[in-house]
């Protein structure tokens, strides 16, 4: 079998960023022209600025569940976290420094705190609530849930466990559900990060009215234009999420089930209870550069949880967590510009390669 | 006791893995192999293999994994 390889490659990529949304990019260009002044000053320029923020502002806050003085902006959704996370812990120094989280938060999340408790999860990825109740001691003062694993894609009992939580507040990462599931409720900080709905590298951190808070380092200027291609890019995702729930889901249905019949590929992550657009599997015996390298040449973007891949040359810790096979990972994750023709190319080219990888490292029929 | 010992310390995954798949026909059921292995993923690797081809995954110490032959 032979194939051309595609004059433009498909990404399927799209847990890690995805391109700027048409109108995100519009309303981005537009705000270089008409949003530049300062909003924080008195005079006529300052006053439209101030107008454009305030409305984009009130729109992300309405999608995010949030009333608009509770949502503030950041370079991009790491920093939201470190922003969430050190500004309670500033505030709550006297009642204590302990933090509950899960075993697969961001890595920021494991990077903000000093004495934390990570709740393990099961063969699935999901935290049980009973064990992150219990891990909440007389110096706790905040619990880290991610709503979603941007690398396997099965959702966490965030409200059940906000709720088993009490008065203990929970932060919500929500980078991954933002713009195309409903936003669960009970967070008391929620982050999001612009480039995983269509808009530009920025991040958002909502911290609901009443919660302890410091914020630890003063941000200082807004990237205005980005600020207002970010709340574009979310109506846009927002009003797409419903179809694109539908078709993306079933198309990652269809992976899945494709993926599992060659033979020891394991799928990982809840087959339901997940995020539409992704699914990640291993393939036992291939590294995951190897396959990641592969399916470029054949004109698939992808990205794996392989030690081989990653900067620090250590496994995926969400992998690590949930007792998956490490190496040969692949992420395969949908966005609105991918087509059932991409994903049933990919299908068919997928099992070729893989019989070919292990032909090739001698480990075929091991 | 082990008996045999596959030294892969300085070999990246999957090589520990392969190499103890391919060494698995050499012990008789029952006997343990130690894998050495220095590659952080073999730790999850190791004992996720076991579990995809039913043998018993003994634990580890430091940089050696023991895997009993099951079938």
């Amino acid at each position: 079998v032979s194939y051309v390889q595609s004059v433009i490659p498909v990404s399927l990529d799209s847990a890690s960023g995805l391109p700027l949304h048409p109108r995100a990019r519009e309303a981005y260009l537009a705000a270089l022209e008409d949003g530049w002044a300062d909003p924080a000053r008195l005079y006529s320029s300052a006053r439209r600025s101030r107008q454009l923020l305030d409305g984009a502002r009130a729109s992300l806050a309405a999608a995010l569940g949030a009333r608009p003085d509770e949502v503030s902006f950041t370079p991009n959704g790491t920093t939201a976290l470190y922003g969430g996370i050190s500004g309670v812990l500033a505030a709550r120094a006297r009642a204590g420094a302990h933090v509950v989280h899960s075993a697969v938060e961001h890595s920021a999340v494991f990077h903000a705190v000093a004495a934390a408790t990570s709740v393990p999860v099961d063969y699935l990825g999901r935290v049980s609530v009973d064990a992150f109740a219990s891990a909440v001691q007389s110096d706790t003062v905040l619990g880290c849930l991610i709503a979603a694993s941007h690398e396997v894609g099965t959702l966490q009992p965030v409200t059940e466990v906000a709720a088993a939580l009490g008065d203990v507040p929970l932060l919500v990462d929500a980078a991954q559900v933002l713009g195309r599931a409903a936003v669960p409720s009970g967070w008391s900080l929620l982050t999001g990060s612009a480039r995983k709905w269509g808009g530009p590298t920025l991040g958002v951190l909502a911290v609901r009215t009443g919660v302890r808070f410091r914020a630890a380092v003063e941000l200082g200027s807004l990237d205005l234009p980005s600020v207002l291609a970010a709340a574009v890019a979310l109506e846009a995702a927002g009003a797409e999420a419903a179809a694109e729930d539908d078709r993306l889901r079933a198309l990652i249905d269809q992976v899945r089930a494709s993926v599992a019949l060659i033979p020891d590929v394991e799928v990982v992550g809840d087959p339901v209870e997940r995020l539409p657009h992704l699914v990640t599997f291993s393939v036992l015996y291939v590294d995951g550069e190897s396959l990641v390298r592969a399916l470029d040449v054949a004109g698939f973007e992808v990205s794996s949880g392989s030690s081989c891949t990653s900067d620090t040359l250590e496994p995926s810790h969400v992998l690590v967590a949930m007792g998956a096979l490490t190496h040969g990972s692949v992420r395969v994750s949908l966005c609105r510009t991918t087509t059932s023709q991409d994903v049933a190319r990919f299908l068919d080219v997928l099992p070729h390669i893989v019989e070919r990888l292990r032909r090739e490292a001698g480990v075929a029929g091991l | 006791v082990s008996a045999l010992v596959l030294d892969c310390l300085g070999r990246p995954c999957p090589v520990p893995v392969i190499e103890l798949a391919r060494a698995l026909p050499s012990v008789e059921v029952g006997e343990v192999i130690e894998v050495l292995s220095d590659d952080p993923a073999a730790a999850s690797d190791i004992p996720a293999w076991c579990r995809m081809r039913s043998q018993a995954y003994e634990g580890s110490a430091g940089f050696a994994y023991a895997v009993r032959r099951l079938s």
